[in-house]
């Protein structure tokens, strides 16, 4: 017969292993602060130094030179986006290394196809804008659908990420309403936000 | 059947069981690769694992060929999901009554 101590450990190892098949909990608080740290400098660099700051739903800068300060903003974008996903990978890369569990499996693959669908068609979306001159809408748009491909994804990860994702989506929103001051929702939203959340997942889960 | 006096299935006994049945109950679907690596097992004493539920028809197989490899997925049957929910609830009972 088994006792009772028994029937708990098998209540654990149910609850562990469903977990551990459906969630992928490789993500890193660091990833977050890190993550922050660059779209703050972005951000900071976009209004020095390329004068990027977008008043209305159609930018109406006086300067010149507008296209080229917006290829400008968009290369320094992709670049923000391939330095904070970069970082992310290998901190997770670590993190799984150090449980001497594999990073990519079926949770993680789950994760990302749940994310990529909203961001894909986002971008997609804000290329379009682009195309038409609807500048003032890049940064509402960018907030909404990384904040639903947050929400949609958080099925697979830690809850706090839907937090994160609905966070997101009401910074979008006001912002696609409060146009001028996009540059300063797209620091709170990539920058602050993601360094709060961060912090609370290193230590709520990482010591 | 084979259960006994607590309510608790035989089939549910070895921890290893209880575990391929918790991550199928909360996926549509997973391949042997996949469990091997939730459960930590080697392929023989998953197979085994796997086998002894198929016995039961708690799962189903499902062969097929990805980049021309042979590749099983298994599934929770109706059968299995009912047992393990009937497992779940005589765990919680005997649980509660020993408080």
């Amino acid at each position: 017969m088994k006792e009772e101590q028994d029937y708990i450990r098998d209540i654990a190892e149910i609850r562990f292993m469903m977990e551990r098949s459906s969630k992928f909990l490789m993500l890193s608080g660091w990833a977050g602060i890190t993550a922050g740290i660059y779209a703050l400098s972005g951000a900071y660099i976009a209004y020095k130094f390329f004068d990027f700051n977008p008043d209305e739903i159609v930018y109406s800068s006086p300067s010149e030179s507008l296209f080229s300060n917006l290829l400008k903003v968009i290369f320094l974008a992709i670049i923000i986006l391939i330095l904070a996903t970069g970082t992310a990978i290998f901190l997770s890369y670590k993190k799984a290394n150090k449980r001497g569990e594999k990073l990519w499996n079926a949770t993680a693959k789950r994760l990302l196809i749940n994310m990529a669908v909203p961001l894909i068609v986002g971008g997609f979306l804000i290329l379009i804008l682009i195309s038409k001159g609807l500048i003032g809408l890049i940064v509402p748009f960018t907030l909404l659908f990384y904040g639903l491909a947050l929400y949609n994804a958080s099925k697979f990860t830690y809850d706090a990420v839907k937090i994160l994702g609905l966070i997101e989506i009401g910074l979008g929103l006001i912002s696609a309403y409060f146009i001028g001051y996009g540059l300063l929702f797209w620091a709170l939203g990539f920058g602050l936000i993601h360094i709060i959340y961060g912090i609370y997942i290193h230590y709520r889960y990482e010591r | 059947m084979k259960i006994s006096l607590n309510g608790l299935h035989k089939a549910f006994e070895s921890r290893i069981r209880l575990g391929i049945m918790s991550a199928l109950a909360v996926n549509d679907m997973l391949d042997f690769n996949s469990l091997k690596e939730y459960l930590d097992l080697t392929d023989g004493n998953l197979a085994s694992h796997l086998k002894g539920l198929e016995k039961e028809e708690f799962i189903s197989v499902e062969k097929s060929f990805v980049d021309r490899k042979p590749n099983t997925k298994y599934i929770m049957t109706i059968v299995g999901k009912k047992a393990f929910n009937d497992h779940l609830k005589a765990l919680e009972k005997l649980i509660k009554s020993q408080k």
